[in-house]
């Protein structure tokens, strides 16, 4: 057995399970694990259908310019075509979507915004025909100036990317090419400017990360009797494509039903509607059911990337170290539609000042329009931009004020009971000091002797792998730490319930409770952790869960950490109104046998109905003889508010999550090279309801983050906005050969506010690794480097 | 055209292929084999990884006329494939592969498709399961198969041994953490089985 890897399949903490076997927090394993290892759980990808036809996306060649005449005679006349569609052919006189600003065409009309829009749409019998025939399209363009930054959004003779703006955001923004703009205001900044020994300054870049899920943006619609479609699809939030969709095609939502079909991944990248639209649209058109897949180079294009950010940031201190003052502006590209960007900038705001005790703060975000590519939810949403920049101004301040980097934050860290740049008070514990801690109390990974070892040196373990191009020459080490803090579920007063429904009955002699949400599994493990909560909350060892549909409400989005938050506690809470009812049938048949039906508290545990004090009652079999209960209810944690539009007070976030990372590098600062050696995380998850998972998550964000420190960016070209890179040979994600080992340590604070005290998860953990990431390199190389990720050439000088 | 090849121990035909079809097309779009995946249909992520006569291909790469009168193991018959080979002795030497013969007289097993319960795993298959190596599970097969291989070469791998021969194939949502201790599992189970 190798040594150095973390023990096999064995959570960093064991949490105490439920007497209930396979309840919360137990690393009970996936109920789609046995399909997805023998191929045969079905992605969207996947899907089939008799007399299906293939639907094609023609997109725009250039990022900004007039449409001047569309031909799609030849593509018609091609063999095997059997529709092509472009606006003129939209259905209805909603033409636009949006996730909260409807101003996506559903097909160009008259212009194109950014490279890559779509155009046209076409539907052949087969996938390379309807290539094809989009190819046979026309499109004359007449180029328009393209807007690729703040300066040139902003100028006073600026093009406008939306004219005729007439969403809320407009008329508090500065300028029209401006899609919201946050303020954060608390204290004097500059009354206590004036008390700071040390003052650091930076400006920073953040590259544009892409999400890279593996499942391509892919689903079947196939039309039904009654007029409606039905749409097989793989999405974060089935309910809000549906609000999207519908109105396109002129049909009452009743008459477009949604199933979740598998989903390879997602991380923000599906909040936004892809082909869902014209999918439907072409097997209306066509009455025949159309299959849509975009290949990787199609889905670069096919959904919002991370924000890209430039952000300008000054900190004080005084010479013991408190930090004085906080100000900071922080620039988002949006590209050409808005997407999520007006809740990032919220975000990006409200947490820009990190997990820091700062009582004087002046912060200003935005997000611009421009003709790049749109940019929307990514995992860490706006957090993750800010981190980069905070977690280099502590290490710059630290080194300033003579202080140990890690015990400067460790003085500055925000508690319990801290009030945030927006004046909320933190209700549940913030243990960042604790977590810097424990993540710098890991055992360091050992100092490896590469030249001492000569050619006997694994080279797959240096710099440069088997390339072979160092064996230790001009390697140097390196070590960082960084610390951020993410909020958990939707925010600014957004309604974010969930909706479960769950039935109980006896099936085959055994009672058995199913579970029904709306709730997208994107390989998170949701619905691994919905049949542990109803194990525990009614005492069975038998769960079914039903597929995700528009047949039950909404369960809101899978993104923002929230899903087990949210939909979790939905299924609790609506298995808490199934267990009554269950006791209410028990306490009608069996109540004059004991008293304690009446009197005692009573569980449902180990498929029996007992008392508190552990007597068995009744068996479930029995009280569920010729009888079922099933209940559906939507499930609401606390009320937010918006942010004031000009202070930026308020209480906008429902929970707050914190991680803290180690990394250590090993630079070949002869050819700029990285290795990552190991990248340790502590992350405080209030519950492990399931340690496996949450071990998962924490160690897939991290690799995110490692991949926008060294490798990731979309390239866009700085004079056309075109993308340069869409495809997995340019557009690099880390592989395993990237990737280091990611000790964890977990930490269990209860939130009293959330279900069994969960904290959300899955964002936290990629803030902190890409500034950790920079951290080590910084410390490595003593070079600057402001921007992420960092590409050999910055390290080489020769940028 | 017309293309006959072996697909999981099992003669297969493929009418009206076109020639740019790839073997991954034909497998998922004519063949009712979805399970090898395309993830990027540019031989970048290695999620289509299929055995060609033995050897890791990405079957996005492959031109589905390239494969007559050839042999291909999928996912789909991953578990009966490692079933076979153990029951042939298994590899100890950390030397062998299959040969073409083994390939050719092996034919997988049908089993019900509809709800996974009561399929028989290999090892590999298995330990992915067990050391929570599935997320979204969209490189999961690419990934099988080609740890199945890795490991039928090299019963024993270093850490160092498992990222290289894994190193073509791309996974987003793990961090690459439990996909290596699902080979080491699948390993030492191995270990204790001979």
């Amino acid at each position: 057995m190798p040594s150095n890897g973390a023990p096999i399949g064995t959570p960093t903490k064991v949490t105490q399970g439920s007497k209930t076997k396979g309840g919360i927090g137990e690393s009970t394993l996936r109920p789609d694990g046995t399909l997805k290892v023998t191929g045969e759980f079905a992605y969207s990808s996947d899907m089939w259908h008799e007399d299906m036809l293939w639907g094609q996306i023609l997109r725009s060649t250039v990022a900004h310019a007039e449409i001047v005449s569309i031909d799609t005679i030849e593509a018609l006349a091609l063999p095997g075509v059997y529709a092509v569609m472009t606006y003129d052919d939209l259905p209805t006189d909603v033409k636009n979507y949006g996730l909260e600003i409807q101003d996506t065409p559903v097909l160009a009309h008259g212009r194109v915004r950014h490279h890559g829009e779509p155009v046209a749409i076409v539907a052949a019998d087969h996938p390379e025909t309807a290539r094809r025939a989009a190819a046979k399209i026309k499109v004359e363009y007449r180029d328009l100036p393209v807007i690729t930054d703040e300066a040139s959004a902003t100028a006073p003779d600026a093009i406008l990317i939306h004219e005729n703006r007439d969403d809320h955001h407009v008329g508090h923004v500065p300028h029209p090419n401006i899609v919201h703009r946050q303020p954060i205001i608390r204290g004097d900044v500059e009354e206590a400017a004036k008390n700071a020994d040390f003052v650091v300054r930076g400006e920073y870049t953040f590259g544009m990360q892409d999400q890279a899920f593996l499942g391509p943006e892919s689903g079947l619609a196939v039309p039904d009797e009654d007029g409606g479609v039905h749409l097989y699809i793989a999405t974060q939030w089935l309910h809000s494509d549906l609000r999207q969709i519908a109105p396109v095609l002129g049909l009452p939502e009743s008459k477009v039903r949604m199933t979740l079909s598998g989903v390879g991944g997602a991380f923000g990248g599906r909040e936004d509607l892809s082909m869902q639209i014209h999918a439907c649209l072409l097997a209306l058109r066509t009455g025949k059911p159309v299959k849509i897949v975009y290949n990787r180079f199609e889905s670069f294009f096919g959904h919002v990337h991370r924000h890209p950010a430039k952000l300008y940031y000054e900190h004080g201190a005084t010479k013991d170290g408190k930090l004085t003052h906080l100000k900071a502006r922080i620039v988002l590209d949006g590209g050409a539609y808005a997407s999520a960007s007006p809740a990032v900038v919220g975000n990006a705001a409200s947490l820009g000042a990190g997990p820091y005790v700062i009582d004087n703060v002046d912060i200003e975000a935005i997000a611009l329009y421009t003709n790049n590519p749109p940019c929307g939810a990514m995992r860490g949403f706006g957090a993750v931009q800010a981190c980069f920049a905070y977690e280099a101004q502590m290490d710059k301040l630290a080194d300033k004020v003579g202080m140990d980097r890690v015990a400067f934050r460790q003085l500055n860290a925000m508690e319990q009971g801290t009030v945030m740049p927006t004046g909320q008070a933190v209700d549940s514990p913030a243990p960042v000091a604790e977590l810097l801690r424990r993540v710098k109390a890991m055992p360091m990974p050992p100092e490896q002797q590469w030249l001492a070892a000569g050619e006997a040196a694994d080279v797959r373990q240096l710099p440069g792998g088997l390339s072979n191009t160092t064996h230790g020459e001009g390697v140097v080490r390196g070590v960082g730490y960084a610390v951020g803090i993410k909020n958990v579920g939707f925010s600014e007063g957004f309604d974010d319930y969930s909706t479960a429904r769950v039935r109980m009955e006896v099936v085959g002699g055994e009672p058995v409770a199913t579970v029904h949400t709306a709730m997208a599994e994107v390989g998170q493990g949701g619905v691994t952790v919905h049949a542990q909560i109803a194990r525990t909350e009614l005492g069975v060892a038998q769960v079914t869960i039903k597929p995700a549909d528009t047949q039950v409400g909404s369960a809101g989005s899978t993104s923002a950490s929230r899903q087990t938050y949210v939909t979790g506690g939905a299924v609790r809470n609506s298995c808490e109104l199934v267990r009554e009812k269950v006791l209410e049938i028990g306490r009608r048949k069996f109540g004059s046998y004991h008293p304690a039906w009446a009197t005692a508290e009573l569980l449902l545990e180990g498929g029996k109905v007992v008392t508190d004090g552990g007597e068995v009652l009744a068996d479930l079999v029995d009280v569920l003889e010729g009888e079922f209960v099933e209940v559906e209810a939507e499930w609401r944690h606390r009320p937010t508010e918006a942010f004031d539009l000009r202070t930026g007070q308020g209480f906008g976030h429902v929970q707050y999550t914190f991680a803290a990372h180690r990394a250590v590098v090993e630079v070949d600062t002869e050819l700029g090279l990285v290795k990552v050696i190991e990248l340790a995380c502590a992350q405080d998850v209030g519950k492990a309801l399931n340690p496996l998972s949450v071990i998962g998550q924490i160690q897939g964000g991290t690799t995110q983050g490692l991949g926008v420190a060294v490798m990731e960016e979309i390239i866009v070209d700085p004079k056309t906005a075109k993308v340069r890179n869409p495809s997995f040979t340019d557009y690099l994600i880390p592989t395993i050969l990237d990737t280091p080992t990611i000790p964890v340590d977990v930490l269990e604070l209860a939130d009293d506010h959330a279900p069994y005290g969960l904290r959300g998860v899955g964002e936290a953990p990629t803030l902190s690794s890409t500034p950790a990431v920079l951290a080590a390199i910084r410390d490595a190389t003593g070079l600057e480097l402001n921007r992420t990720p960092v590409r050999p050439e910055h390290l080489t000088g020769t940028a | 055209m017309r293309v006959h090849f072996t697909v999981n121990g099992r003669p297969q035909e493929a009418d009206d292929v076109w020639e740019g079809e790839s073997l991954l097309y034909v497998l998922r779009e004519r063949l009712g084999l979805p399970g090898s995946k395309n993830a990027c249909e540019q031989g970048e992520c290695g999620s289509c990884t299929v055995r060609l006569d033995g050897l890791p291909v990405c079957s996005c790469l492959v031109a589905a006329g390239q494969v007559e009168g050839r042999e291909v193991v999928t996912v789909e018959g991953l578990a009966d494939f490692a079933k076979q080979r153990a029951e042939h002795g298994g590899c100890a030497s950390g030397a062998c592969g299959t040969s073409l013969q083994d390939a050719r007289e092996w034919a997988a097993e049908g089993h019900d498709s509809q709800t996974g319960e009561g399929t028989e795993l290999s090892p590999v298959q298995q330990a992915f399961i067990d050391a929570g190596a599935v997320q979204c599970g969209f490189c999961t097969p690419g990934l099988l198969v080609a740890a199945d291989e890795m490991l039928e070469r090299h019963p024993n791998p270093t850490d160092a041994d498992i990222r290289e021969a894994l190193s073509g194939n791309l996974c987003r949502c793990t961090g690459y953490e439990k996909i290596m201790d699902a080979v080491r599992l699948a390993a030492a189970r191995q270990g204790e089985a001979v």
